[in-house]
């Protein structure tokens, strides 16, 4: 995907007024491209859930397979790949709250015990 | 008294306002379905037993529905590459291939529900069902809203596309964003629910 970086960046960013068809064409082609990895990754995750692997690799092997196909989406769909500073910040201190949330949640739970 | 910033990037983001808008909003759509994967991911494993989801839901029409959500993605951006290259006739196309595909969405989302309904699986059945249909459930939400703008945007809001095309394409960039954002909820929640 390293080579379609660049046609995208030519586009993402730019105003009506300075962009280019040419550059516009090329970002469909990365579309495209994208699109077709997203089609092939979705089958392998639902080829690998028929072997029924152990839970734990299952599920690591399919978080893996999400975490890629959300990544082409957040990066070229959304642009994430050439966006804003701000974005990016909001987006970290996003992940953190989340990520703390998490934390805090599973601390409480192990260190709890638990009432059914 | 005009909205400034609609078209123009301020100078000290470098964004247009309703951009930033929308990001801080999936910021916050972020921390909604986080916790609520969370909980999953507690519930599940506080569960004394846990069943594959592959055995009580159709995974054909979980990995359809992906399919067609993916798809709906590409033609959602291909409708924002269709404006930049101010081409609005292709935009419609685009962009009422996207409602389309979220309506199939709901429409098989509607039939998964109905065979559970039929087969006695309601929310109140077990700790799989109650956060199978709650996260399915809150991601439908955010399919009929997104279709709701969509509409909005495809039909009486392209007018704006004569008088202010900048702006317009602004908006339907937003309404991406929010579009890929669903999307990218369905990419986790899929194989979580249908195939671990």
């Amino acid at each position: 995907m390293d080579i379609l970086i660049p046609d995208t960046l030519s586009l993402i960013g730019v105003s009506m007024s300075d962009s280019h068809a040419v550059d516009v064409k090329k970002t469909v082609k990365v579309y495209i491209t994208v699109f077709v990895a997203l089609m092939a990754l979705t089958v392998i995750t639902v080829g690998i859930s028929y072997f029924h692997l152990p839970i734990g690799a299952a599920i690591v092997i399919a978080l893996i397979i999400a975490t890629v196909k959300g990544s082409l989406v957040a990066s070229y769909f959304m642009h994430l790949i050439s966006e804003k500073k701000i974005i990016y910040l909001t987006l970290g201190f996003t992940a953190f709250f989340v990520l703390a949330m998490m934390f805090l949640m599973m601390t409480v739970y192990s260190t709890q015990p638990v009432i059914r | 008294m005009e909205i400034p910033y609609n078209v123009e990037a301020r100078p000290d983001t470098g964004l247009y306002n309703a951009k930033l808008g929308i990001w801080l909003f999936l910021a916050s759509e972020v921390m909604l379905f986080g916790a609520l994967f969370t909980s999953y991911i507690l519930i599940r494993v506080a569960a004394p037993e846990w069943p594959h989801g592959y055995t009580l839901l159709n995974v054909p029409m979980g990995m359809t529905n992906t399919i067609i959500l993916i798809g709906s993605s590409v033609t959602m951006v291909m409708s924002w590459a269709s404006l930049m290259m101010k081409n609005f006739e292709k935009f419609k196309l685009y962009y009422g291939a996207t409602i389309l595909l979220a309506f199939a969405f709901l429409v098989i989302k509607g039939f998964e529900y109905a065979a559970k309904f039929s087969a006695g699986h309601y929310p109140s059945t077990d700790p799989f069902f109650e956060t199978y249909f709650t996260l399915t459930g809150l991601h439908a939400v955010h399919v009929i809203a997104g279709v709701i703008v969509n509409i909005y945007l495809w039909g009486p809001g392209s007018k704006m596309w004569k008088t202010d095309p900048e702006r317009f394409t602004h908006r339907i960039e937003v309404a991406g964003l929010y579009w890929h954002f669903v999307d990218l909820v369905w990419i986790f929640l899929f194989p979580t629910l249908y195939l671990l």
